[in-house]
């Protein structure tokens, strides 16, 4: 039954951390780079910017989903179990999820090393 | 991609790693949460090693959002994966887990990987044009409302 409850917790953690980490990057992207913005507008500029971004918040809040979630499930499990397959699936849904809702242009050769690195993490989960 | 820029993303899997492993160890201390019991997770965070957990996961979160700042997000990800060959070391040396042959084989996937995508292109290049698409802002439009 635990190894039950360990998958459901690492489903709970790969949606939400890919709703996260989508919305985190659609915010960054709007906000622009932080280096050149601190250069020319001043470090308070840069943290009064990134605070008023609600989007950056809403990826958060699923982050911080995806947070408790692998609390819960690094108490049922291993570490080397729980954090290479949460990682696995999560690789996968932020191509997609990359791809359809930011736009990115994710070629040939960043599929090949988002299935290197999840195939890479499988190998270190099921061993 | 700049110097500055390959320290921020090895800020990334420095404060990644270090913070799962400081996590782990902290629920290790813990009793396995009951499904029932589910806001015990709340106690568990009075352990010490949870707690710098977090604090390195802050520093995580900081580095992660300025590397996603200059970079796509499917460039960003794999090339922080390196993070997880860290996570096998810690777990070694630290956690005292047992790591055999096949976990090497998926390390050398993952260094296979993060090598990939390191050759390419870190960021996707929208047209300034498009004004309309909600997933891109241009730097001019970021200045005017400044």
């Amino acid at each position: 039954m635990r190894t039950l409850y360990t998958w459901v917790c690492i489903l709970i953690t790969v949606v939400a951390a890919a709703a996260g980490d989508v919305l985190v990057a659609l915010a960054m992207r709007r906000i622009g780079d932080l280096g050149e913005l601190r250069q020319r507008h001043g470090f308070l500029a840069v943290i009064a910017r990134v605070l008023s971004s609600g989007v950056l918040f809403g990826g958060v809040f699923f982050m911080a989903i995806a947070f408790f979630s692998n609390l819960v499930g690094l108490s049922w499990a291993d570490l080397s179990v729980v954090g290479p397959a949460s990682a696995a699936l999560t690789f996968v849904t932020n191509a997609l999820g990359a791809k359809f809702f930011l736009h990115e242009n994710v070629d040939r050769r960043r599929w090949l090393a988002t299935i290197f690195v999840c195939f890479g993490v499988l190998l270190l989960t099921w061993s | 991609m700049t110097l500055r820029k390959y320290l921020v993303i090895l800020a990334v899997v420095f404060f990644g790693s270090v913070g799962d492993a400081f996590l782990a160890r902290g629920m290790k201390h813990a009793d396995a949460i009951d499904i029932h019991h589910l806001a015990y997770v709340f106690v568990a965070l009075a352990d010490p090693f949870v707690i710098l957990g977090i604090i390195f996961l802050l520093g995580f979160m900081s580095s992660y959002m300025t590397a996603l700042s200059f970079a796509d997000l499917t460039y960003v990800l794999p090339a922080t994966a390196i993070s997880y060959v860290v996570m096998v070391l810690l777990s070694i040396f630290w956690l005292h887990e047992h790591v055999s042959a096949q976990r090497w084989l998926g390390v050398a996937f993952i260094v296979t990987g993060v090598g990939v995508v390191a050759g390419g292109p870190s960021r996707t290049e929208h047209p300034a044009t498009r004004a309309s698409d909600p997933a891109h802002v241009s730097d001019a439009a970021i200045e005017e409302r400044g």
